[in-house]
């Protein structure tokens, strides 16, 4: 049993990736781009982490057939994108939309970044008092000898 | 019968383990020696009983003893010797076999290389190794033992997902495992030197070499599985932000910037608690990673739950290693004395500054990684995180640091002159910038994406910075005629560290290009049609059957002309295994300085043709070129005479030649 997950993990990632079918196309190489593009925003609502341009399961297809309709019926991106959403929920969006549950996601990096950036600075400045201090003792002659040595090592 | 001896061996070695784990750490504190010198037969004997075990898990695979749970599962009669073998570690119980293995072989070498090292500090960091090695010996026996016995066995196996039977595959693991196990290095001597209380540049200078060399056999194992993964996948994606990517590249994210700041360490005796800090995360991003992979909680939170045991034995170890480690760094840490000074604008400060960068970089990934199950698990809705996340916020992160990269080596150590390196770059940054605006009119102004003037201008601003500091190292404008020399008796961490941040360079322009320009082909492709990708006439003349080993393939034979002349003929195959029945794609690869083609062929179509897929990925060979460098940076930098001399042995030797 247990193996069985981790081979299904292993597969999902590593299916042969031969998506989008000519039949699927769109006659309109610019319509056909921006499917492609919309398609690895989308995720494929069965598959372990792959867009639908990538995946070869039927809920992929049906998916990107919806897409191409859509565009075909002149909608925006974002309506396209709007019109999956109603459907499937924030689940199929790759990218996650910002919001209250996201809240995290999206600016914990900044607030590990800034966060860790000020405990940088509150090193400098403690290493400034540090350094107003009086200057240390001087080296023991135990600690003197292993200066030598390492200093002989570097070839110094 | 060899089976149980295998088993058996796993039980003594987790017996000498405990053995190992606590009796030196008593004799440390104690000051009894004798105490203390268990624990270099004792990880001798260890790695002995594992390497046994593991030695006995080959062979049920070899021989296909499909008596053996883990074999029937996993194995297959048919299968060619390479994957029987490869086989052992392509599955939960035997990758953890080959991750004990590699733990002990790692003790075992400190014991035997590590002669000249504080006694002390020795036998503290082989007791905390031991301890790694009771908690995996210990989730190996209770909840994932490779030695289970079938009754009846059945007359064949399973078989071996055809898509991990590859090369590329059948070392990727065994490079990762080594990487990540290399960094328990670093961890037990991290903890060893909060147990004493002291770390010095001594400490920097025997974790150093340890630490590069797992970051390049991590490196080599991350490289290896993109690499496989661009030529099996079939479409030329080399890269998916996967979670089981992610588990790979945290740890080398806190490796890299490990390696960095012990370089401070080192030098300059600063930074010491981060340090120890960076080594307690990095390993403990080894663990996730191992973990993660394995235990199949990324698939669904359920799938932890329908298997608690396993589960919460991975919840246990992690707490347990990585809680225990934040405890103890919490308690002794602010007692480590300060270091050296350096002033923010010092070659420590840039370092320090990328630390935090990579870091946060490291994080990112981390929090990207597992929101999905922190949000499942808080009742948050259901949440996808994938590559567009990841590229909207890393990437950001990575441009700074490749900024500051070309600058650090410039500064001097302690107080950095920032107008002095502004004056050897602004040429480069001209040159530059000049890059972004070529490689934006070339790309057609807005027809491309907005990004890539950035990518290459950053990618020429790290070559060229990195060539500049090469150049000023062995004054070649200055003095041309001594600069050959000069280069020879450059350090070769020099040399390492020029090649491997001039293979970022190259690696950022494949990223960019191949990123950006990707052309794509699909079309039913009629017997002798032929369609242009990236300046090329693809032709196809035919589809054969070929048999395989075990799979049965069909060929296809493209003809490929450049300017009306014949310049190739490719093949790619659409492979169909017996066993398990799958499906592969062969993709057909022609290599070349400006990118791959890359030629792949789908099914037959009923209504004449075949569904064919034609790429032209740009730059692809750069990423792996620059790979390469990384890993060949990292090789010189460990021959370094320095490090030979922490590698004791022969240190000693040249210590000795150097007194004489």
């Amino acid at each position: 049993m247990k193996k069985v997950v981790f081979v299904a993990l292993l597969m999902a990632l590593a299916t042969p990736a031969l998506a989008v079918y000519p039949s699927e196309m769109l006659p309109d190489p610019a319509q056909e781009h921006r499917a492609r593009e919309l398609g690895k925003d989308l995720r494929c609502l069965v598959c372990q982490n792959q867009s639908i341009d990538d995946s070869d399961a039927d809920l992929a297809k049906d998916l990107r057939v919806i897409v191409r309709e859509r565009i075909k019926a002149g909608d925006t991106d974002d309506m396209v994108r709007q019109f999956v959403v109603d459907r499937y929920g924030d689940y199929v969006l790759l990218k996650p939309p910002f919001k209250l549950s996201t809240l995290a996601l999206w600016l914990g990096p900044f607030v590990l970044f800034v966060g860790a950036l000020s405990v940088v600075f509150g090193f400098y400045r403690r290493r400034k008092t540090v350094a107003a201090a009086p200057p240390p003792p001087p080296l023991s002659p135990e600690e003197q000898r292993r200066l030598a040595a390492l200093l002989k090592e570097s070839g110094q | 019968m060899i089976a149980e001896i295998g088993h058996f061996a796993l039980v003594l070695a987790l017996c000498v383990a405990i053995v190992q784990a606590v009796v030196p750490l008593v004799g440390a504190k104690r000051r009894m020696g004798s105490w203390m010198a268990v624990a270099g037969p004792a990880s001798a004997l260890q790695f002995l009983f594992i390497a046994v075990a593991f030695g006995a898990l080959i062979n049920a695979y070899v021989t296909s003893d499909f008596s053996v749970a883990n074999v029937a599962q996993n194995s297959h009669t048919e299968k060619p010797m390479l994957y029987k073998v490869a086989g052992v570690w392509g599955n939960h119980e035997g990758s953890l076999l080959l991750w004990v293995t590699i733990l002990s072989l790692f003790g075992f070498a400190v014991s035997l290389f590590g002669r000249n090292l504080p006694s002390g500090l020795k036998c503290r960091a082989l007791a905390v190794q031991a301890m790694i090695s009771v908690g995996f010996l210990a989730f190996i026996l209770l909840t994932s033992n490779p030695f289970l016995r079938l009754e009846p066995p059945p007359v064949d196996g399973n078989g071996l997902n055809p898509i991990l039977q590859d090369p590329g595959l059948a070392f990727h693991p065994p490079f990762l495992y080594l990487g990540y196990v290399g960094f328990s290095m670093a961890f037990s001597f991290a903890i060893a030197a909060l147990l004493e209380g002291r770390v010095d540049a001594a400490w920097a200078r025997w974790v150093r070499p340890w630490t590069l060399a797992a970051w390049i056999l991590l490196t080599c194992g991350i490289v290896l599985g993109s690499w496989w993964a661009y030529y099996t996948l079939g479409w030329g994606g080399w890269w998916y932000w996967d979670p089981v990517e992610n588990a790979s590249f945290m740890p080398w994210l806190a490796g890299t910037a490990l390696l960095h700041s012990a370089v401070v360490v080192e030098k300059r005796d600063a930074l010491k608690s981060w340090t120890i800090l960076l080594a307690i995360v990095t390993f403990g991003f080894s663990l996730l990673g191992t973990f993660l992979v394995r235990s199949g909680v990324l698939t669904s939170v359920h799938a932890f739950a329908t298997d608690p045991a396993r589960g919460v034995f991975v919840l246990l170890l992690l707490v347990l290693a990585v809680g225990g480690s934040f405890t103890l760094y919490a308690m002794r840490a602010p007692a480590m004395k300060m270091g050296g000074l350096f002033s923010p604008i010092s070659r420590e400060g840039a370092l320090l500054l990328n630390n935090v960068l990579m870091a946060t970089g490291a994080a990112t990934v981390l929090l990207g990684t597992l929101y999905p199950l922190i949000a499942d698990a808080l009742n948050l809705g259901k949440v996808s995180v994938g590559p567009p996340f990841f590229n909207a916020v890393f990437l950001p992160l990575m441009a700074p640091m490749v900024m500051v990269m070309a600058a650090a080596p410039m500064m001097a150590w302690k107080r950095g002159d920032l107008a002095g390196v502004w004056s050897r770059l602004k040429f480069v940054a001209a040159i530059a910038l000049g890059t972004a605006a070529v490689v934006w009119f070339l790309q057609g102004g807005s027809a491309g994406p907005w990004w890539t003037g950035a990518g290459f201008a950053l990618a020429v601003w790290l070559g060229l910075g990195t060539l500049v500091d090469l150049a000023e190292r062995i004054r070649l404008v200055q003095a041309p005629s001594e600069a050959l020399g000069r280069a020879l008796r450059l350090p070769r961490s020099a040399w390492g560290m020029v090649l491997a941040h001039f293979g970022v360079a190259v690696f950022i322009v494949g990223l960019t290009a191949s990123s950006a320009w990707t052309s794509e082909h699909i079309q039913t492709q009629k017997i002798g049609e032929t369609v242009m990708v990236g300046g090329f006439g693809v032709t196809l003349k035919g589809v054969e059957a070929v048999p395989g080993p075990n799979y049965s393939a069909a060929r296809a034979t493209f003809e490929i002309s450049k300017n009306g002349e014949t310049v190739a003929v490719m093949q790619p195959e659409k492979r169909t295994y017996r066993m398990p029945p799958r499906p592969t794609t062969t993709a057909a690869i022609r290599s070349g300085f400006t990118g791959d083609l890359y030629v792949v062929i789908g099914d037959f179509d009923p209504k004449g043709g075949y569904v064919t897929r034609l790429y032209f990925n740009p730059c692809i060979p750069w990423l792996w070129v620059g790979g390469a460098l990384l890993v060949l940076g990292g090789l010189i930098s460990l021959a370094d005479r320095r490090h030979r001399i922490g590698a004791p042995a022969r240190g000693r030797a040249a210590t000795q030649a150097a007194k004489a």
